[in-house]
């Protein structure tokens, strides 16, 4: 079926069945291929996008059910909180294989529109459902820190 | 150092140039030299060579990564050699992967690939000499250009110098590709290094991975390609019997189903990986399991145990002692008795498993991959297409992680890929994708191990006696490295990290093999994670019966006049120093260490852990020494140092593979939950000052993170942990 998608500022027609995720639509569709496959079950966050702003694992979201949401990815994310945590992923080489982190980076800027100055506890709380297998936790929580004092200057 | 800095270059191979390649300049080795390592033989002139650098017109220096990039830093590594020698901005530098080519194998390996923590130990001269080979180049075509002695011309800043003279490198990359690289490029001294050893240097992959452009063979798409999934058996052994397409037939997208020739699974292939992934819910499939296995975790776990209770099948320190050595540890006035088991582990990068297989124009094939073992990989790629390896191509893209599992002796994604390319045709091409739930159900599993140690403290306090019994499946045994790693029987991947400890021990080992037809796989840092835990438990279980500080028992077995145990010691007593070691414990509260020497490192760590009020787990801080050598990168080794702790802790703390009458029983990662942000204590890296060959950073911070976090757990609660995972042996964790 015919489905009309709100994706990074475009509108965009998809033909695809309704309990199609949404994050097959991004990849093999839309050929965005920042969002990330790694569980398929909502388990851990490589697949992370924004709906209208919030972060949202799209690995389990039916395309059928996005409507008039506003979809954003890694490709095109460009607020404020967007910049200063990329800006701080690259000053404290947070990296590593690099596979998960288009999904900790979409998580970590949704926390950080809501919480300007995150405690280590806080972050702990809201990044838990993003797995990284390199184990780059240490750093990820130094770049949210470091994400919110460029905020705040 | 300085030793390096002479090493002659014939063993390395020749510099070769040419001013080619749309006006850039590249400097590689040929083949000749390079396959003498492993052959000794091969005409150096009939082979031409590949570039290691690749100079443009602009002044870009393009450094080829004979190394996959799976996280580990290698291609800011390698790049940091080249860029060092030619003193040229790191701005300035840019990174490509080089193809599949036997000109780019690991040094250590005769072969292309990634591994054993080899990447920077064995390129540390190599790229060097690219890089100095093509700075004395520029400086010798400036230097005629400009009428100047080249001993009066120097590159700065990538600008070649000289008195009032400056040019950029890339307007000289015409003239110096047609001079003749000298046979010895003198190497830059370690006194005047700018980037090696410079505490922060930007990540080369740092800007692809933050925005979403980084391409991983999972982005990959090529015209006229179809997504295919496999149906596998159930069972590690079964083979297929027959197939029905069933509901499959009617998923949007669906295009076919076949079976694979070697009749190991159905391929399912459809216009989208959801579809496949869709379409193979539906498909039934009747499965032969007659040479299948169909033992549990419960029963492997009970014949571990009763081999484990016989005479072992090998003497690996070949004394014939083992029994002798064994009695004397019981009868020491002091001793420790202590069985371990060891699950078996998926490795489970990331990025699930996967590669595209395309047909080329020239009637080859072209696999896009995170390739970490092209020496396999290729010709497995070329029998199964019946090609000759000329016309097989490999693209290397980043990979989503590894820790061991994209590489090994059967190449086993990539042969599934290309069986499923055969099988549909071969005119169209194949993006194989493995699920989350085929990757924790795919074998390849770090193996079961079971030790039983025996250990006689004597009355000078030290270990009289060390009585060691191994049974562990063999890795290596039957596989193409085998001549490398097994002598006499003896799997050295299974006794590693004991039989070859620094620790001044008498030790007496023996060695039991475990057959099954289930396939098992180095997992990062290989025995030495089974080994390194069991080694370091039994040091603190020993120094707690010597009634010593374990730090002081440590250091009381190592003789700091031999080098190799001075490094040892030398971490240990870094981390212990850092981490304000004084030997006391606090109520509530647990500290442990554990030191341990892989892949030619030593890192030593200190961990601390907390207990809430229903005694759960809290690991607070781990404060971690390590010597690699000369620190290239000391960033990246840091990162490697965090990441790895992050991954042996995980394991230990929860994670196993157990079978059921055969079959997997883990599904996604809700059944082998990873580390998460939360169970990460703070780490703390120091690096000690070295002036030795640079050596891997991989996997040498994993093995004592399990065996610290026992150590300090023991502190804290009095329990001690020989059976894996913690979480399995009672131990939880807030």
């Amino acid at each position: 079926m015919s489905i009309t998608l709100k994706i990074n500022g475009e509108t965009r027609e998809i033909d695809a069945d309704a309990d199609t995720p949404l994050l097959w639509v991004i990849r093999d569709e839309l050929n965005l291929t920042g969002t990330k496959f790694g569980c398929g079950v909502a388990s851990c966050g490589a697949c992370t996008v924004h709906l209208n702003g919030k972060p949202q694992r799209s690995c389990v979201f039916p395309i059928g059910a996005v409507g008039e949401n506003e979809i954003t990815t890694i490709e095109k994310v460009d607020t404020p909180e967007a910049k200063a945590v990329q800006t701080a992923w690259q000053e404290l080489d947070v990296v590593q294989c690099g596979y998960c982190q288009s999904g900790q980076i979409m998580s970590a800027i949704g926390l950080l529109s809501d919480n300007a100055k995150p405690s280590d506890e806080e972050i702990d709380t809201f990044m838990h459902g993003n797995a990284c297998r390199c184990a780059t936790y240490h750093r990820i929580r130094a770049a949210i820190h470091r994400a919110s004092d460029i905020l705040e200057a | 150092m300085n030793a390096s800095n002479t090493a002659s270059l014939s063993r390395r191979g020749f510099l070769k140039s040419a001013a080619l390649l749309g006006g850039a300049m590249v400097i590689g080795f040929n083949a000749g030299g390079a396959l003498a390592i492993s052959t000794g033989s091969a005409p150096a002139e009939a082979v031409g060579f590949n570039p290691f650098v690749k100079i443009g017109p602009d002044g870009t220096v393009t450094v080829v990564v004979k190394h996959f990039e799976m996280g580990q830093g290698t291609s800011t590594g390698l790049t940091t050699l080249v860029a060092e020698e030619m003193n040229v901005p790191w701005e300035q530098m840019a990174v490509e992967f080089s193809p599949s080519d036997e000109k780019y194998k690991n040094l250590a390996f005769g072969g292309q690939g990634t591994g054993g923590s080899t990447a920077m130990a064995n390129s540390y001269l190599q790229y060097r000499q690219a890089g100095a080979a093509a700075r004395d180049m520029l400086i010798r075509a400036a230097a005629a250009e400009w009428k100047v002695e080249a001993a009066d011309v120097t590159i700065e800043n990538g600008q070649l110098v000289s008195g009032d003279k400056t040019a950029s490198i890339g307007a000289f990359v015409e003239q110096a590709g047609m001079l003749e690289p000298a046979a010895e490029p003198v190497l830059k001294d370690a006194a005047s290094f700018t980037l090696i050893g410079k505490d922060k240097l930007p990540r080369k992959d740092s800007m692809a991975k933050t925005t979403g452009k980084a391409m991983f063979a999972m982005d990959v798409t090529v015209p006229n390609m179809v997504y295919v999934t496999i149906l596998r058996s159930p069972l590690f052994g079964g083979t297929l019997k027959s197939f029905e397409v069933g509901g499959a037939a009617e998923v949007n997208g669906f295009v076919d189903a076949r079976a694979l020739p070697d009749n190991s699974g159905v391929a399912v292939y459809a216009e989208s990986t959801w579809a496949a992934i869709k379409a193979r819910r539906s498909v039934t499939a009747d499965w032969d399991n007659a040479a299948a296995d169909t033992r549990g975790s419960a029963e492997m776990l009970s014949e571990y145990t009763e081999k484990l209770s016989a005479a072992p099948t090998y003497d690996v320190t070949g004394k014939g002692d083992l029994t002798e050595m064994e009695e004397a540890a019981k009868a020491a006035s002091r001793s420790v008795s202590a069985d371990f088991h060891f699950p078996l582990l998926a490795h489970a990068p990331m990025e699930p498993l996967n590669c595209v297989i395309e047909p080329t124009a020239e009637g080859g094939v072209r696999v896009h991959d995170g390739c970490q073992f092209p020496m396999i990989t290729h010709p497995t790629v070329a029998a199964i297409t019946q090609l000759p390896p000329e016309k097989v191509e490999i693209i290397t893209y980043y990979a989503g992680g590894s820790f061991g599992r994209r590489a090994n002796a059967q190449s086993d994604y990539h042969a599934q890929a290309a069986m499923a390319f055969v099988a549909l045709g071969g005119e169209k091409a194949v993006k194989l994708v493995w699920t989350r739930e085929d990757d924790l159900a795919g074998g390849f599993y770090r193996p079961m191990f079971a030790q039983r140690a025996h250990i006689g403290i004597g009355d000078d306090g030290k270990v009289s006696a060390w009585s060691q019994h191994t049974v562990a499946q063999s890795i290596f045994k039957g596989g193409p490295m085998e001549s490398f790693v097994v002598h006499d029987g003896v799997d050295h991947s299974s006794v590693e990290g004991v039989v070859d400890t620094p620790y001044q021990l008498p030790m007496a080992l023996g060695l039991t093999d475990y057959e099954s037809p289930m396939p098992v796989l180095w997992w990062r840092s290989v025995g030495h994670s089974q080994s390194g835990y069991t080694m370091e438990v039994l040091m603190d279980m020993a120094a707690e019966a010597a009634g010593q500080d374990p730090v002081d028992f440590r250091l009381a077995h190592l003789d700091e006049e031999d080098e190799n145990q001075a490094r040892l010691a030398g971490v240990l007593k870094l981390a212990a120093e850092k981490a304000g070691w004084d030997g006391k414990q606090v109520d509530g509260k647990g500290r442990g260490v554990a030191v341990h020497k892989s892949f030619d490192t030593y890192v030593a760590q200190v961990m601390d852990v907390s207990l809430d009020a229903e005694g759960a787990i809290s690991i607070d801080k781990v404060v971690c020494a390590v010597d690699c050598g000369v620190a290239v990168n000391p960033d990246v080794i840091r990162a490697q140092m965090e990441g790895a702790i992050g991954y042996g802790l995980g394991a230990v703390m929860r994670n196993e593979i157990t079978l059921k009458d055969g079959i997997v029983e883990q599904g996604n990662f809700p059944d082998y939950e990873p580390l998460r942000i939360s169970d990460m204590p703070v780490v703390d890296v120091h690096i000690v000052p070295s002036d030795k060959a640079p050596s891997g950073v991989g996997e040498p911070g994993l093995p004592p993170a399990g065996p610290a976090l026992a150590n300090a757990i023991h502190a804290a609660t009095g329990k001690r942990i020989t059976s894996l995972p913690m979480t399995s042996a009672g131990i939880s964790f807030a």
